[in-house]
């Protein structure tokens, strides 16, 4: 099989990023919280700071690298929420058909007529800023597209013959499930699952830009952002560099997604190419 | 064609009703109500009276299925009841803001359209080629991108480096307000546009009756655009369809960056001072908006595409 660019440029990216923020603790010069100094507050980027100071004098480069662990938490940990929430459903409700799937559809039809941010952004004032209000709230507003999927994809293979077999062969309607539909799911869940990696990332980062995200000094590139949004005039780079870690991010996770749906989907494949 | 409408407004009534639910019992288990924020401002130690009284005038002493009840009853009445903050009818709260997010919605949409769809197509009509994978890079991009942090960008290019264009609040009249936070809104759906366009070019330009039409003998130029338009033309509508639809609640944080009065900062003021009235009034408003754009939707599919069954 050709490597397509998309699957191996996005990779590298999230690869990347990943790294960064494993190792944040070992690459970055500074603390991103304690080494505060006022006499090198808004310094551009130099060799001692690579990424420059904001107004408090921290290390930018520093704080975008500790942001990382912040962003890809919400991101992996989140999607993980919604990709359980929506598979469970959707496989359920493609399953046993009846009530349960028309509640299911009604429940779907909700959540996407609800602008998830607007929605995150309910339940974050509920719960109050911080990383698990962050996790549920990004975790349970943006199931509903993995739910639709696993649901048409369930119906699709509800009435084939290894389904059917399983079923004479006394398995229980959760084994059939487990064993004979999941696996034959699991690819278009995942590219929903990578791309949906991505938009949790950007609704973080809006979230924290809003105030009701991460709460500084704990450093997110959402909260980086709405602190250095007063210094765009005398310290650009303070707002440069934690959006562009950002779009970094978001891009890999997008780029990854779209490989893989055109790897799982040969159809995509032909008329793309 | 009526019934069908008829129909599909219908529909959206068990949506609404389901989403004012959720929204109501998401504010009313809310730790720290109105009172308390107000005392957070610093009027804190509030009397014991005044508490009792704020309470009761707002109805706030009584069980949580009573004032869903009360809630939707007003609601049945087109009442949306009173804000906690300015005491004024929450309509008469939310109805100056309409109008400047659908300006902005209108604008933001207006350039997706413009730049997103001609790019897709011409992106399409040599697929593979450099401009092809261009336009896809920056499609790409353009769905990464945190549009706050575009619109940031604009701000510092455009208003404090260049002064061309103000840096962020609202003139009713001013074309120049509306610029810089349309185009950083308008990015994300322009993006999408571009990549719904040019799959469906692609799609339709493999399709039977075109290579029929070619084999006929028709020039490149009248078989673009007397068959393949055409049969783009639902694709794309749906697709700005949705994105319209969705617009106002994406709106809000481009709204707070640029001091837009419309309904997404609104939204967030709100939040911030717990005057749950007005969230779930404008959270109504977002929904309705989404819903009906998307019920026109489904109707100009219908009155465009033949094979749609209206019943």
């Amino acid at each position: 099989m050709r490597l397509r660019f998309n699957l191996v440029f996005g990779l590298t990216l999230a690869v990347i990023v990943v790294v960064a923020a494993i190792c944040a603790g070992w690459i970055a010069p500074y603390d991103p919280i304690l080494d505060a100094d006022l006499m090198v507050s808004e310094m551009p980027p130099s060799w001692e700071h690579l990424l420059g100071t904001d107004a408090q004098g921290r290390d930018v480069f520093s704080r975008v690298l500790y942001g990382a662990q912040v962003s890809l938490t919400v991101g992996l940990v989140s999607q993980m929420i919604n990709s359980t929430i929506g598979t469970v459903l959707g496989v359920s409700a493609g399953y046993f058909g009846g009530w349960w799937d028309d509640l299911v559809n009604g429940l779907t039809n909700v959540m996407l007529a609800i602008p998830s941010l607007v929605f995150a952004l309910a339940i974050m004032a509920v719960l109050g800023p911080g990383l698990p209000s962050l996790l549920i709230a990004l975790g349970l507003t943006n199931w509903s597209w993995t739910c639709r999927i696993a649901r048409s994809s369930t119906l699709s293979f509800k009435n084939q013959a290894f389904v059917q077999a399983a079923k004479v062969a006394g398995f229980s309607d959760a084994n059939i499930m487990r064993t004979q539909i999941l696996p034959n799911i699991l690819g278009p869940v995942l590219v929903i699952a990578t791309l949906g990696i991505g938009s949790a990332v950007l609704a973080e980062a809006a979230l924290s830009f809003l105030g009701v995200g991460i709460s500084p000094p704990q450093p997110s590139w959402g909260n980086m952002l709405t602190d250095s949004r007063e210094l765009i005039r005398t310290a650009p780079w303070a707002s440069v560099f934690p959006g562009l870690a950002i779009f970094v991010t978001v891009l890999g996770f997008n780029l990854l997604g779209d490989g893989l749906r055109d790897m799982l989907d040969p159809h995509m494949r032909t008329r793309k190419a | 064609m009526l019934r069908f409408i008829f129909r599909r407004t219908l529909q959206m009534i068990p949506t609404l009703l389901a989403v004012v639910l959720i929204i109501f019992v998401i504010f009313s288990v809310i730790p720290g109500s109105f009172i308390s924020s107000l005392m957070a401002e610093g009027r804190n130690a509030m009397n014991a009276d005044v508490v009792a009284h704020l309470n009761s005038e707002f109805g706030l002493d009584k069980p949580l299925l009573v004032r869903l009840g009360d809630y939707l009853w007003g609601l049945a009445h087109f009442d949306l009841g009173i804000s906690y903050r300015t005491r004024e009818p929450v309509w008469n709260v939310i109805e100056p803001r309409l109008w400047p997010s659908i300006k902005l919605a209108l604008t933001a949409m207006g350039f997706a359209v413009v730049v997103g769809v001609p790019l897709g197509f011409l992106a399409a009509l040599k697929p593979g080629s450099l401009f092809d994978t261009g336009t896809m890079m920056m499609a790409v991009s353009g769905l990464s991108l945190p549009e706050f942090w575009l619109g940031l960008l604009l701000m510092y290019v455009f208003a404090l480096q260049l002064g061309w264009l103000p840096s962020f609040g609202y003139h009713p009249g001013s074309i120049k307000h509306i610029v810089l936070p349309a185009i950083a809104l308008g990015v994300s759906p322009m993006a999408l546009l571009a990549r719904t366009t040019r799959a469906g070019v692609l799609d339709v330009m493999n399709a039977d009756f075109v290579r029929t039409a070619r084999a006929k003998g028709l020039t490149e130029p009248r078989l673009v655009f007397a068959h393949v338009t055409r049969n783009v033309l639902v694709l794309v509508l749906t697709t700005l369809g949705l994105q319209f639809g969705s617009l106002m609640g994406q709106a809000i944080v481009i709204e707070a960056l640029f001091s837009w009065p419309g309904i997404g900062s609104l939204l967030v003021d709100s939040v911030s001072t717990r005057d749950i009235p007005v969230v779930q009034g404008t959270v109504i408003v977002i929904v309705l908006w989404f819903l009906v754009i998307n019920m026109l939707v489904d109707v100009a599919y219908a009155a465009i595409d033949p094979r749609i069954k209206v019943a």
